[in-house]
């Protein structure tokens, strides 16, 4: 047995099932949340992670295969999938192989959000990179929806994580990124790329928010459109 | 009296409900800090009226500030104020006087954001170094880390403020202003938790949704201990848990809590209890720094002015929307 990580809400221990090599995952109780919500919380995660996971599979996503689920101790079993993490590596890649990378991203999410699954948290910290394919891992804060709000949203929060990840790769990155969304869903990611800049504008004091722009000062890079002055 | 090589710089904060008057020293630290805070009679904070009363407030804290820094207005080197984020109308009370002083004085105008004002001072305050910020307080509720020269932000709310969540809870059951402490005293005596939403999406929460079902909670007649006890509960579970992932992917060792809601124990507790898991430091902003107030813009503004920014006095413009991630932050490295 071996701690593979202690994540933000579960345990994960590389051990053995049976013959295959696999990983339990967790979700440890966590005391600063009330009892009754936290095994509320918990449990509900657990489920629902283990019907995403099997349905992204089915669909032919690369995701690791669920063995065993325990609801009433928050726990799954998947197999272990030997690679690195997508943020430990990315910074060293050079572009054409981000662009491969992020392109298969594209695709998978693609696929994902074509079959009604919402990964809730795509960040470079849930992606694993494994012999030429991008497994998608953590499906914790995963739902069930076709809405565009929710697609979006889902896109919204990668390309947040990039922004604030990995601040010099944006562009490529996410570019790649809608080039394979694009290849899935078609002329439709473009309805999402503009919800995508809808739901920037409802973040707390955005630029953009009220068309009001701001005067270009030396210490202050600005964003798109903001060139104009704020009157007085 | 002024002490050979000493930087004095006078800091100005009017972006919402708070008008303030700091002074720091880069020898005797934060030596003088003044303010007033504008209650509405009813109903949230009016712009303007908010205004009325910090141009009235403003000359006597600037005065009582100066005898109590007991120094001469000529000893101050430069005067800083926030620009933003914030309520046009207030920004355009400090903005108007810090170009009136620095006119007067033939000193150099430092512009401050206030978002990157409270993160300063509580790593003033505490002596972290590069923590983890989480920033809660009425008109905001984000986590932010030092990343590539700028703080990025982690975690945000995808609607209001966790500080307005509250205190609209507060008013609409008649708790009063400020909301926080009054419904953490009912907090301990509920029992139950209700049934309330629990939005966390990715790094991110939303409270629109928890205050709408608490209200309409409450109008349906739920105990309002329970009410209470409930909604701590899930808004700050959120909050923690978003805090959680953030610390976990950004492997940083320190935790700070800052902007007014910071002054929460229960909230403390809670993030304290999160970073135990996780070895990491926690500290909250000393309580006097936890709301808004003059000295955090006087210190990010002798920050500023010793990596030698300024900003012409015909062109500093408020900036009512002006994000932190904006700011490059050329004091750290």
């Amino acid at each position: 047995m071996e701690i593979l990580g202690i994540g933000a809400e579960a345990i994960l221990v590389k051990t053995k099932f049976y013959d295959f090599e696999v990983v339990r995952k967790t979700r440890v109780r966590k005391a600063y949340r009330d009892a009754t919500l936290d095994s509320r919380i918990r449990s509900k995660r657990t489920i629902l992670e283990a019907k995403l996971l099997a349905y992204s599979k089915c669909i032919g996503v690369p995701v690791p295969t669920v063995l065993y689920v325990d609801a009433h101790n928050a726990t799954i079993i998947i197999d272990y999938i030997k690679g690195k993490k997508l943020r430990d590596i990315l910074d060293k890649l050079p572009e054409s192989d981000l662009r491969k990378i992020f392109h298969a991203i594209g695709r998978e999410v693609g696929l994902l959000h074509k079959a009604g699954i919402v990964h809730g948290d795509l960040t470079t910290s849930n992606m694993i990179v494994s012999g030429g394919k991008v497994f998608l891992i953590d499906f914790g804060l995963g739902y069930f929806s076709k809405e565009l709000e929710d697609r979006a949203v889902d896109i919204h929060l990668f390309l947040r994580a990039l922004e604030s990840t990995h601040p010099n790769h944006v562009k490529v990155a996410f570019d790649s990124f809608v080039g394979g969304y694009r290849e899935i869903m078609g002329e439709y990611v473009d309805s999402v790329l503009n919800r995508v800049k809808e739901i920037r504008l409802r973040g707390r004091y955005v630029g953009e928010r009220r068309k009001r722009k701001y005067k270009e000062q030396s210490f202050y890079k600005p964003q798109q459109n903001c060139e104009e002055k704020v009157g007085m | 009296m002024k002490e050979k090589d000493e930087l004095i710089v006078l800091g100005i904060e009017s972006t919402a409900h708070t008008v303030g008057i700091g002074i720091f020293s880069s020898k005797r630290g934060i030596i003088a800090d003044e303010k007033s805070v504008y209650r509405p009679a009813k109903g949230g904070i009016h712009p303007r009226e908010a205004a009325e009363h910090h141009s009235k407030k403003l000359p006597s804290l600037l005065k009582a500030a100066i005898e109590k820094a007991k120094c001469d207005p000529h000893d101050i080197d430069a005067v800083s104020v926030a620009l933003g984020p914030g309520m046009g109308p207030c920004l355009r009370i400090g903005a108007s006087v810090a170009r009136a002083i620095a006119l007067k004085l033939n000193r150099p105008l430092i512009p401050v954001n206030h978002a990157i004002a409270h993160i300063e001072i509580a790593r003033f305050t505490t002596g972290f170094h590069d923590p983890l910020v989480v920033y809660v307080a009425g008109g905001n509720t984000l986590i932010a880390a030092f990343v590539e020269k700028r703080y990025r932000v982690f975690g945000e709310t995808l609607d209001i403020s966790l500080g307005n969540c509250l205190d609209v809870f507060a008013r609409e059951t008649g708790l009063g202003f400020p909301g926080v402490p009054q419904i953490e005293k009912l907090y301990s005596k509920g029992k139950k938790l209700l049934e309330l939403p629990y939005i966390v999406k990715g790094q991110d929460v939303s409270y629109s949704g928890l205050l709408t079902k608490a209200l309409q909670l409450y109008k349906k007649g739920s105990s309002i201990e329970d009410l209470c006890y409930s909604l701590i509960e899930v808004a700050y579970s959120m909050l923690v848990e978003v805090t959680e992932r953030a610390l976990v992917h950004t492997k940083k060792k320190e935790v700070v809590l800052t902007g007014g809601v910071a002054r929460s124990r229960i909230l403390q507790e809670k993030l304290s209890t999160m970073c135990k898991i996780h070895k990491a430091k926690f500290a909250s902003v000393k309580s006097e720094y936890a709301g808004d107030n003059g000295a955090m813009i006087a210190y990010t503004g002798y920050l500023a002015y010793i990596s030698g920014i300024k900003i012409p006095v015909n062109e500093s413009f408020i900036m009512p929307f002006w994000r932190l991630d904006e700011v490059d932050i050329l004091w750290r490295s």
